[in-house]
C-alpha cells in the first residue's frame, strides 16, 4: 500500500544542513499496523510526514497505491483524502464546533452533502463515546476528547490508512487510555497504520510490526514479541532498557 | 470681538446662544457641517473598502512569498516597495501628488482623488496588519486542513482567515478609526469635508470656538460609534474561546 525507496530527508538551517532521514527502505501493507520507536530526533516524526508530503523528500521514492507521490504531477490533495492523519497537538480547528470541524473537508471537497457528512460525524462521534459534545468548541474540550476528535475528523474522510505522530505525547497520563481504546478499535477493524509512539505497551498490543529508528535509519524491524523480547540491535537493547 | 485671545473667554458662555445661531443658523451655514460630514464619511468608506481589498491583496502576496522564495519575486519586489514608498511619506503629500499631479490630466472629481490616496494609503497599514494575523495562525492548522486534502486555498479560506480574522480585528479596528481622521487633511486639495466645512464657518464668523469644537465632538462621536460596533463584532468572533 505504501511503498518507501531509499528516502533521504535534509532540513536546511542557519547552522548548515541536518540529514534527518538518512536513507530508508519500507514497504507497509494494506491492513498492516506498524508501530515506530525510537528517541527524541532520530527522524521518525520526519518520516511519518514524509508518507503524506507535510514534508518534501530530498530524494527518493514514496509510493501510495500503486502511484509515486513525491513527484511534480502527482495530485497529492487527492491522495491525502485517503491518508488521514492524527497530529500530537490535536490541531483541531478552534474556530468551528466539533461538528463543523469533522464535516469541513468531506463537504468542502464535495465527497458529501452536509447532510450526510453531520450523519456520519454523528455517528462516528457516538463510536468514541462523544456524541454530546457535537456543538462544543474545542477549547470547551479535554486533551483526550480533543485528539478522539481528530481521530474522528480524519476518519470522517474514509482513509484508507491513519497516519498518527505521536497522539498520546501530549496528554495527561489518565488520558492516554481513551485514545490507545480508539486507536485499538480501528486497528481491530482491519484499518492500515502507521503509528510514531512512546507507547510500548500499544506497541506489543496492536502492532504487526515494529520499526525502530535512531540517527535517520531503521536500525530494527520485527514482530512485536521478537523486538521487545529479543532484541539484536545494541542500541535498540539499550532503548529498551530504558523506556520497558 | 477680540481675536488674539487664546483662552475661551468667560463671556464666551453668556453669548452662546447667539453664537451658536451664528455658527450653524444663519444663512443655513451648518450646510458646511453637514456637506462636509457626508464628504468625510464617503471619502473614509470607500477608502476603506480599497484598503481592506489591497491590503489583503498585497499580504496575500507577501506571505505567499515567505513560505516559498521561488514563487512570485516580481510581484513581491513590487508590493515592497509600495509599502516602503507609503510609509514613508506623508499621507497629506501623498494627497497632493494624487491630485495635483497623477489625476491632473483627467477629469475625475477631487472625493476621487482622496478616495484613492487615502485608500492607497490605508492599504498599505492594512497589508502589515493582515500579514501578522495570517502569520500569527499556528503551523498545525495549515497542516491539519492539507493532511485532510484541503488545497493551499480551501485551507486558507476555511482555516485560516477566520483565526487571523479574530486575531487582527482590534489593529484593523483602530486603523479604520486612524483612517477617518486622516481625512481631515482633505482640505488641502480643496475638498469640503467636515473640518474644512467648520473652518469655512469659522473664517465667516471669527468665532473659532463654536464650529471647531462642534466638529471635534463630531469626529468624536463617529469614533464611539465605530469603536462599540467593533466591539460587537470582536465579541461575535470570539465565541469559540468561551469555556
Amino acid at each position: 500500500m505504501i511503498t518507501v525507496k531509499n528516502l533521504h530527508k535534509t532540513f536546511n538551517t542557519i547552522n548548515g544542513e541536518i540529514n534527518v532521514l538518512k536513507g530508508i527502505d519500507q514497504e507497509i501493507e494494506k491492513g498492516e499496523k506498524v508501530v515506530i520507536v525510537g528517541p527524541s530526533g532520530s527522524g521518525k516524526s520526519t518520516f511519518l510526514r514524509c508518507l503524506n508530503l507535510l514534508e518534501q523528500p530530498t530524494s527518493g521514492e514514496v509510493w501510495f497505491e500503486g502511484t509515486q507521490i513525491n513527484v511534480p504531477d502527482c495530485d497529492i490533495n487527492k491522495l491525502r483524502q485517503k491518508m488521514g492523519m492524527v497530529f500530537q497537538h490535536f490541531n483541531l480547528f478552534p474556530h468551528l464546533t466539533v461538528l463543523q470541524n469533522i464535516t469541513l473537508a468531506p463537504v468542502m471537497l464535495k465527497l458529501k452533502t452536509q447532510k450526510e457528512a453531520e450523519e456520519q460525524a454523528v455517528h462516528l462521534l457516538e463510536r468514541v463515546g462523544l456524541a454530546d459534545k457535537a456543538s462544543a468548541y474545542p477549547v470547551q474540550l479535554s486533551g483526550g476528547q480533543k485528539q478522539r476528535i481528530a481521530i474522528v475528523r480524519a476518519l470522517a474522510m474514509n482513509p484508507d490508512v491513519m497516519l498518527f505522530d505521536e497522539p498520546t505525547s501530549a496528554l495527561d497520563p489518565e488520558m492516554v487510555d481513551e485514545v490507545l481504546q480508539v486507536m485499538k478499535e480501528l486497528a481491530n477493524e482491519g484499518m492500515t497504520m502507521v503509528v510514531v509512539t512512546h507507547e510500548m505497551g500499544f506497541a506489543r498490543e496492536v502492532a504487526n510490526r515494529v520499526l525502530f529508528m535512531d540517527d535517520g535509519r531503521v536500525l530494527e524491524e520485527a514482530a512485536p514479541d521478537d523486538f521487545f523480547n529479543n532484541p539484536q540491535n545494541p542500541r535498540l537493547q539499550d532503548f529498551l532498557s530504558k523506556v520497558l | 470681538m477680540n481675536l488674539s485671545m487664546g483662552v475661551l473667554p468667560l463671556s464666551y458662555f453668556s453669548q452662546l446662544p447667539q453664537k451658536f445661531y451664528d455658527a450653524f443658523i444663519e444663512k443655513d451655514r451648518y450646510l458646511n457641517i453637514t456637506n462636509g460630514l457626508g464628504n468625510t464619511l464617503l471619502i473614509t468608506f470607500f477608502a476603506v473598502i480599497i484598503g481592506i481589498i489591497l491590503g489583503t491583496a498585497i499580504a496575500l502576496v507577501k506571505v505567499y512569498h515567505s513560505n516559498n522564495k521561488k514563487k512570485l519575486k516580481i510581484l513581491n519586489g513590487i508590493c515592497s516597495v509600495y509599502l516602503t514608498v507609503i510609509r514613508g511619506t506623508p499621507v497629506v503629500v501623498q494627497l497632493m501628488i494624487m491630485w495635483y499631479i497623477i489625476l491632473q490630466p483627467t477629469n475625475l472629481d477631487r472625493i476621487v482623488a482622496a478616495i484613492l490616496a487615502f485608500g492607497i494609503n490605508s492599504g498599505a497599514y492594512v497589508a502589515e496588519v493582515i500579514r501578522s494575523g495570517i502569520q500569527s495562525v499556528d503551523k498545525g492548522q495549515i497542516e491539519a486542513g492539507r493532511s485532510l486534502g484541503l488545497n493551499q486555498r480551501d485551507t486558507m479560506i476555511k482555516i485560516v482567515f477566520p483565526q487571523a480574522l479574530k486575531n487582527v480585528l482590534p489593529a484593523i479596528g483602530n486603523e479604520f478609526i486612524a483612517l477617518l481622521k486622516e481625512t481631515s487633511v482633505a482640505g488641502y486639495i480643496a475638498i469640503q469635508d467636515l473640518t474644512k466645512g467648520g473652518d469655512i464657518i469659522r473664517s465667516i464668523t471669527y468665532d473659532p470656538y463654536t464650529p471647531l469644537l462642534i466638529v471635534a465632538l463630531t469626529y468624536l462621536l463617529i469614533v464611539l460609534g465605530l469603536t462599540s460596533l467593533l466591539n460587537k463584532f470582536e465579541r461575535r468572533l470570539s465565541r469559540s474561546d468561551y469555556r
